[in-house]
């Protein structure tokens, strides 16, 4: 798979917050997006899952059939997608059956996770950490090419994190593509990055934002 | 694109069952409704057997708000609708398999229930039966129309009234007709099959546009 971006600018609640943004994914090629909080990492993010419409611009994915673009994505980010009154196994059983492409067995994703232990339990009864590890499990029963990471390691301990850098290697070795939000170094050597701040409008438009003055 | 249905229905029914939320609270509601109206009316059985039809058909409607203002909320809040997004299936099949599981959880058992609180109105046995499969027939219009003012309300918080003042008026043709088959059940100029075969309609065109409406706000809220 190939993603390109062309030209992308992003508005939310009448404010310009990117514009001009382009790059292209090859297979097995990751990027990490990084830029102070409120930059719009998340925001870039949300365009590339089709959650968000981009004010301007293009987005293309080649080599992926008759497949849409979210189609071939995996999201990991603050909102889980987990129900908490399921147990781990269930809910990524549910989103083996939703999304198709399946790949590991629940049990055996949550194991390469760590959390083999805790397949039994109701989502609720884990803690911040666990549950991102259950969603990370989610990229793992399922087999699609484009990760999109928001701040993976959030929450994650320092085995966990190490953990999820051999995962992601081990998926861009298999000709994956992953992109991560994030504030941290995620241990990848061949990540390149991406600053949403150099795509930041100007100060004109600043000048109409009732709150630029504070910011200053 | 089946198995993502399936998936749907049997995640929301192995959840409703867990929580074993709205499903009985708007069974226990509708019961509140019905047992509430002998004491406003006083024991004149004659009356309550005559509009006894109508108090259930009220009491089910407002039932079926129970538990509505979750039911896309709840998965707006979690991310599970991003999760529903990058499914290999429209969207309007996954809030078809979300309504119909709204359904068997809450619409169903109030349909089921009627014989035996209609004992609580003095109804005969024929209005027993009568306005129980008008229930039947009528509810998932009712379970789909509240699904579109749900959709329209997901990403707001406490939108339970909005939802309610948005909905109930698009729920008042499904209510006259519910009312209207029920009486011409127990006599009358108008065979019972006429109001109930309009009430069958209605319920097949409030599947499809309610379908096709909750999809495409859901998207529009984005």
């Amino acid at each position: 798979m190939r993603l390109i971006a062309e030209d992308l600018a992003c508005r939310r609640s009448g404010r310009r917050i990117f514009a001009g943004l382009s790059f292209t994914l090859e297979a097995g090629e990751a990027l990490t997006v990084t830029g102070r909080n409120g930059a719009g990492k998340s925001s870039l993010l949300a365009i590339l899952a089709g959650r968000l419409r981009p004010e301007a611009g293009r987005l293309a994915a080649e080599d992926v059939g008759e497949r849409t673009i979210p189609e071939c994505l995996h999201v990991v980010g603050h909102r889980d997608g987990l129900k908490g009154a399921l147990t781990a196994q269930e809910n990524l059983a549910f989103a083996r059956d939703l999304l198709g492409d399946a790949d590991l067995e629940p049990r055996a994703a949550l194991a390469r996770l760590g959390l083999a232990h805790a397949a039994g339990l109701p989502v609720a009864y884990l803690s911040a950490g666990q549950r991102r590890r259950v969603a990370l499990a989610r990229l793992l029963v399922c087999r699609r090419p484009l990760w999109l990471l928001d701040e993976p390691t959030a929450a994650l301990d320092v085995a966990s994190q190490g953990a999820l850098a051999g995962l992601m290697r081990a998926h861009l070795a298999e000709g994956g593509l992953v992109v991560a939000a994030t504030h941290q170094a995620l241990g990848l050597e061949s990540a390149r990055e991406l600053s949403v701040e150099a795509f930041r409008t100007g100060r004109a438009d600043l000048a109409d934002d009732p709150f630029a003055e504070a910011f200053r | 694109m089946t198995r993502a249905f399936l998936a749907v229905v049997a995640r929301d029914l192995r959840l409703a069952g867990r929580i074993g939320g709205s499903g009985a609270l708007s069974l226990v509601f509708f019961l509140m409704i019905v047992a509430l109206v002998p004491f406003g009316l006083g024991p004149d059985l004659n009356l309550l057997a005559r509009i006894g039809p109508g108090i259930l058909w009220i009491a089910a409607v407002l039932a079926t708000l129970i538990g509505l203002d979750r039911l896309f909320q709840a998965d707006e809040e979690d991310g599970s609708l991003d999760l529903l997004a990058g499914a290999p299936a429209p969207l309007e099949l996954l809030v078809l398999a979300k309504v119909a599981a709204h359904w068997l959880t809450t619409g169903l058992p109030l349909a089921l229930a009627t014989p035996l609180f209609g004992l609580l109105v003095a109804l005969s046995p024929t209005a027993m039966a009568a306005t129980s499969l008008t229930l039947l027939v009528g509810t998932p219009a009712l379970t789909f129309i509240g699904a579109v003012g749900a959709a329209l309300t997901a990403s707001i918080r406490r939108g339970g009234l909005i939802l309610a003042i948005v909905v109930l008026p698009l729920m008042v043709p499904t209510l006259i007709f519910g009312v209207s088959a029920a009486d011409a059940a127990l006599g009358g100029t108008v065979p019972f099959t006429t109001p109930l075969a309009i009430l069958g309609a209605l319920s097949l065109a409030a599947g499809v546009v309610g379908t096709l409406a909750a999809a495409a706000a859901l998207r529009w809220g984005e």
